[in-house]
């Protein structure tokens, strides 16, 4: 089984977040970098189906070279070879013909993605891809089997689970669950050691404009400072949510 | 030329969230002139839609799409579009929603922007503004192509009713096979799910463990609320991943978020960020949820919840 991850290159999930340029740009001043938490547990998984049925596993980004350490990251993790696709990440329809290009040329029966990157949370790369490709597509997966060619998955859904079942080739948009967080895998010296040398290949990109252009970015109104209620007077806790919040 | 917009319905109930996103249509449709077309499959009673905007409701009545599948509804959605000729599609957060939205977008050509929170602040060209970073920024974006998918934040518009009545008509286009069977649904009916939810009871490891769950499901019942809990508690196991709410959980746009015994990790804060109203009842006054929340109650959730139940449900008795 030829398996492809898609790895988004995310700001860390402590991150301030800061824009400059008339708030036209993401600021990455001080941003550490990571692999998107929820690639993380599909790469975890892609590891496990190498080891157990014996796959081979890519990572891809669409990125400029600022990407490259996040993908050696994935190597040391042990994917086998990594590609980047020489383009910013515009929007989600234009990484997803990007990646369109890297399955259709590899010939890959299994990609997984994340459920969403945790930059833009659109969710909408997995599900544009499988559409592009013809594949079929799991959302939010929780967990997934293979057999042959046939896919066993569960994905969650409001209020609960389903299990479903499929065949390859097959897109999934992975989260955690996919894995257990304990086993998420940490690069060891040898992992760091054996990414220096393993493949990263830079490959340019298809033609794909983008069909949605972020012109601004606003941060939420700065909040008033929080009224503190007396533990002994919940009434009044009560009186506000329903008079002044009018929530309840 | 009409604005379109898939209204989700569960046991051939519309869902709050359908009602939702035609008040939000109908708004859209009223800044391009033109009128809403909405889609429902097996929803009993369509022409409710009416009220909230709709004019036309192309109604799919078929056995074989009462479990949900992306591919078939999205195709569904796909022909209504182009019967219509919709310039806008609209459809809500719900993980069906997000899960069919990017499929329709291939089929349709369309630049879809997700997490929407208002209004379009522009037609021309077609401005959105949605939550971005986890919910720590908002962009304002433009979709480029000529027919836009919009998904719309639960709980960002509100429900508008204006009393209009809608033309229910039979659709039924023809649907390919999907490649995804639905095996079996493991859902607890009795329960209100987080993204439904207009309130969301959370509990942290303060509640020290599972045992003590119980008060918070109290809670929960008297309010109509979901129940939600922080990453700890999910990853010490005392609450399914189902309900762990955050960054890499699942993002909350309720109501109200009462978060009880949560400390208020940055990741915590960024997944409920979106929600309008936050109390955090808190021993630690330290704890960052009190620099983010609108009430704090520094107190030992021990003692502040019974109370609270016991005065929600004298407040209730007496709203009754």
């Amino acid at each position: 089984m030829k398996i492809l991850v898609c790895i988004s290159h995310v700001p860390d999930t402590t991150s301030k977040i800061n824009f400059t340029d008339g708030d036209t740009k993401f600021d990455t001043n001080g941003v550490q970098f990571v692999i998107n938490p929820n690639d993380e547990f599909g790469l975890t998984r892609a590891m496990w189906f190498k080891e157990k049925q014996g796959a081979s596993v890519d990572v891809v980004n669409v990125g400029g070279a600022e990407t490259e350490p996040t993908l050696r990251k994935a190597l040391a993790i042990g994917a086998d070879s990594a590609i980047r696709v020489n383009t910013p990440a515009t929007d989600g329809y234009a990484v997803a013909k990007q990646l369109a290009k890297v399955v259709n040329d590899g010939g890959y029966d299994l990609v997984i993605a994340g459920r969403e990157s945790i930059d833009y949370n659109g969710a909408m790369v997995p599900g544009m891809l499988a559409g592009m490709i013809g594949a079929n597509f799991v959302a939010n997966c929780i967990s997934l089997e293979v057999d042959g060619t046939n896919a066993k998955a569960v994905r969650e859904i409001d209020g609960g689970k389903e299990t479903v079942s499929t065949s390859l080739p097959l897109v999934i948009g992975g989260q955690k669950g996919l894995v257990e967080e304990s086993d998420l895998r940490i690069p060891n010296m040898r992992g760091i050691m054996m990414a220096r040398k393993k493949p990263l290949t830079v490959v340019e990109p298809t033609d794909a404009s983008a069909e949605t252009n972020a012109v601004s970015f606003e941060k939420p109104a700065p909040k008033g400072a929080v009224k503190l209620v007396d533990a002994d007077n919940i009434d009044e806790l009560v009186t506000l949510l329903h008079n002044e919040a009018k929530v309840i | 030329m009409s604005i379109l917009v898939y209204t989700e319905s569960e046991n051939g109930k519309l869902k709050k969230a359908a009602l939702e996103v035609v008040s939000y249509a109908k708004a859209v449709a009223d800044q391009m002139g033109t009128s809403v077309t909405a889609v429902a499959v097996n929803a009993d009673n369509a022409e409710t839609l009416g009220n909230y905007g709709a004019s036309k409701v192309l109604l799919v009545k078929d056995d074989s799409l009462k479990a949900f599948n992306a591919k078939k509804y999205a195709a569904i959605i796909e022909n209504a579009a182009k019967n219509e000729a919709a310039k806008v599609v609209v459809v809500s957060s719900s993980a069906n929603s997000k899960y069919l939205a990017p499929l329709l977008a291939v089929g349709l050509d369309a630049g879809y922007v997700a997490n929407v929170v208002e209004a379009p602040s522009n037609v021309s060209p077609f401005t959105v503004k949605h939550s971005a970073f986890t919910n720590k920024a908002f962009a304002n974006t433009e979709i480029t192509t000529d027919v836009k998918i919009v998904g719309l934040s639960n709980n960002s518009f509100g429900l508008v009713e204006s009393g209009g009545s809608a033309a229910v008509e039979d659709f039924s286009p023809s649907i390919p096979d999907s490649g995804v069977t639905v095996e079996s649904v493991d859902k607890a009916t009795d329960k209100v799910s987080i993204a439904d939810a207009e309130i969301v009871v959370s509990g942290g490891r303060g509640l020290k463990g599972p045992e003590n769950w119980g008060m918070i499901e109290e809670l929960a019942e008297v309010l109509g609320a979901a129940t939600a809990c922080s990453k700890p508690v999910s990853d010490l196991g005392w609450r399914p991943h189902g309900e762990h709410v955050g960054q890499t959980g699942k993002p909350v746009a309720s109501n109200l978020y009462i978060a009880i015994g949560i400390s208020g990790a940055i990741q915590h804060l960024a997944g409920i960020n979106a929600s309008k109203v936050k109390v955090v009842i808190n021993t630690d006054t330290e704890a960052p949820f009190f620099k983010a929340a609108d009430y704090g109650v520094v107190g030992d959730a021990f003692e502040v919840v019974p109370k609270l139940i016991e005065k929600l449900k004298a407040f209730k008795a007496a709203n009754a």
